[in-house]
């Protein structure tokens, strides 16, 4: 396996405080890869400093063997790195088709006519197979800013594969959104890594992640502290401390009962 | 427009949208109806000179039809990217000024300072190159502020470099046509600039460009993830915007007869051009030319009967906060809401 996206030591502070420090984390190729971690420990910052929306103090990110350190978004994406947000972001006033077209306009170093109509019928097929397989088809015409919470959700999922990215940053796609629908994205998710779509997911809704996700990275006050399949990141003491507030005396304690069982 | 009717109620999986066949007739009529829209307001503009033959009124036509041009060309780069530039009139000034120190340096006289024009526009979009790579760095309020600073910059540059003669300004070369007539040819030219702008602005709001513009208004971060280059789409606009606008400052410099800074370089144009597309509709194709077909005669009218120089401008004032209280979105989007809510509820009672 080759890592398709690497940070290598990515360091990045705000003022005086060190959001990352070191951090390095490796994807790999046809993963779908989980960053986990308290409340400030860095997960979206290392996602803003990979897709260029924060510049990094220092440290390396590459996609592939090409080095993408501080370039901006959009040149992220072109080279095949697309993400969702915490804050789901839509163009709430373009209809859904033409939210969906908007991550069709990259066109690498091809010259188009700019003045072209936006959406040809091929981009227009694909987006809407797309907004099929997300099951929000049927508001292709609408506006976006009518769209529920979960819909916007799945509707910046689906531009984003629109341009058909090589990896995916999902920045919390099951948060603050209904179990049937949290199930129904993982669902999309499963279907598309079986495609060979690699992705890198920050979310807190553990099953969501312990069932999902092969590999998983932690991390707490801005660097890796753990990295490993579910299983061995449950049991992780470092992980347990990390992030529920174990601290090991206790988990010692927890098995010294379990023996006394 | 349509995407408006389009609109179904939010809700994962519920029922497919509701029946099409009821929906598809408000849509061809509504269609129809805009054809016939646009097939009157071109034909009643296209004629109007020959019916109405009074000076003051053909006049008025004529600042009215150059502010089509003015505030469709706002609307391209500041109602399509949701940049409000506040600054325009230092390209339609830059384009006065290119017609005035043109004919006078180099000596030209009547319909030969009409070739002067796409000198005009050319200069006010190189102008503008500079004057967006500065001020498109900022978003928002600190933009608006940035693009007001430019203008004062411009109007200051007026009054005060040798070549522009400061205050006294620049008298254009007479023209020997018959007064009956004379303001015709300017009248044609200008409605041949509004037609070809707004069909321009047509043409840009369905294409990739406009899309990527509109992505820009709605969420500019979002769009640069999605591979949209923010900058270079936002300064084309700019200068497509500065091109039109320039071309029509020199037109008006020639039509009004004389260029001074003050007029030239008018803070009441930037606030007039803003002003007529955020009352037609902000962003749409018939916003702007709605807006200039209302707001320049009338305020040409007030400034012309009314004595009381500064009443024009007052009601002008008044105006822009009507609009922006009552009517934030302009006629053109709240019209076509209410039409289309109307059918609804026709369709829903039969």
């Amino acid at each position: 396996m080759t890592a398709i996206l690497r940070a290598e030591q990515v360091s990045k502070a705000f003022g005086g405080v060190q959001a990352l420090g070191g951090c390095s984390v490796d994807v790999e190729e046809g993963s779908v890869t989980a960053l986990i971690g308290p409340n400030g420990s860095g997960k979206t910052t290392l996602f803003n400093v990979i897709t260029g929306y924060e510049r990094l103090d220092a440290g390396e990110v590459y996609v592939g063997a090409k080095k993408i350190t501080n370039a901006p978004p959009q040149r992220v994406f072109a080279l095949g790195v697309g993400r969702t947000f915490q804050l789901t972001r839509i163009f709430p006033r373009l209809t859904v088709m033409e939210n969906m077209l908007v991550a069709t306009q990259h066109t690498g170093r091809r010259v188009r006519n700019p003045l072209a109509r936006a959406g040809g019928p091929a981009d227009r097929h694909r987006a809407m197979e797309l907004l099929e397989f997300t099951g929000i088809e049927r508001h292709a015409g609408a506006l976006a800013e009518t769209l529920s919470y979960g819909q916007r959700k799945l509707l910046e999922l689906a531009y984003v594969l629109v341009a058909d990215p090589a990896v995916v940053l999902l920045d919390e796609p099951a948060g603050g959104v209904n179990p049937s629908l949290i199930q129904h994205i993982a669902a999309r998710i499963r279907e598309l890594n079986a495609a060979g779509k690699t992705f890198l997911i920050v979310e807190h809704n553990m099953d969501f992640v312990m069932d999902l996700c092969g590999h998983i990275a932690v991390l707490d006050y801005g660097t890796v502290v753990a990295t490993g399949p579910p299983a061995i990141i449950r049991e992780d003491p470092r992980v347990l401390d990390a992030y529920l507030g174990i601290a090991e005396e206790d988990l010692a304690e927890e098995d010294d009962d379990a023996a006394a069982h | 427009m349509s995407e408006l009717k389009g609109a179904a109620p939010p809700g994962l999986r519920s029922e497919a949208a509701g029946p099409a066949a009821p929906r598809e007739r408000p849509r061809v009529s509504g269609k129809l109806l805009r054809a016939a829209g646009i097939a009157m307001v071109a034909a009643a503009l296209a004629v109007y000179p020959l019916v109405i033959t009074n000076g003051l009124a053909t006049t008025i036509a004529v600042d009215g039809v150059i502010f089509i041009s003015a505030a469709a060309a706002w609307n391209i780069f500041s109602g399509y990217s949701g940049y409000i530039s506040l600054g325009h009139a230092v390209f339609f000034g830059s384009g006065a000024y290119t017609v005035a120190i043109g004919a006078r340096d180099w000596h030209l006289t009547g319909d030969a300072v009409f070739a002067l024009l796409p000198l005009a526009a050319v200069v006010g979009a190189v102008i503008a190159v500079p004057c967006g790579l500065v001020a498109l760095r900022v978003r928002r309020h600190t933009f608006v502020v940035i693009t007001i600073a430019l203008f004062f910059i411009f109007q200051l540059m007026a009054f005060n470099l040798s070549f522009t003669a400061g205050s006294i300004g620049i008298i254009a070369p007479i023209l020997n046509w018959a007064p009956a007539t004379y303001n015709d040819p300017f009248y044609y030219i200008a409605l041949a600039i509004a037609a070809g702008t707004t069909a321009l602005a047509w043409l840009i709001r369905g294409s990739r460009f406009g899309l990527q513009l509109r992505a820009i208004r709605d969420d500019e971060d979002r769009a640069r993830g999605l591979g949209v280059r923010a900058m270079r789409v936002k300064l084309s606009a700019f200068v497509i915007s500065a091109f039109i606008t320039a071309l029509v400052g020199g037109l008006w410099f020639y039509f009004i007869g004389e260029a001074l800074p003050q007029f030239a370089f008018d803070p009441i144009f930037d606030l007039s051009v803003a002003l007529m597309a955020f009352l037609g509709g902000l962003g749409t194709v018939a916003g702007p030319v709605l807006g200039a077909l209302i707001i320049e005669p009338a305020q040409q009218y007030l400034t012309t009967t009314i004595t009381n120089d500064y009443l024009s401008e007052i009601l002008l004032g008044a105006l822009f906060l009507v609009v922006i209280l009552l009517l934030p979105r302009g006629v053109i989007p709240t019209g076509s809401e209410l039409i289309s809510k109307w059918t609804a509820r026709r369709e829903n009672r039969r």
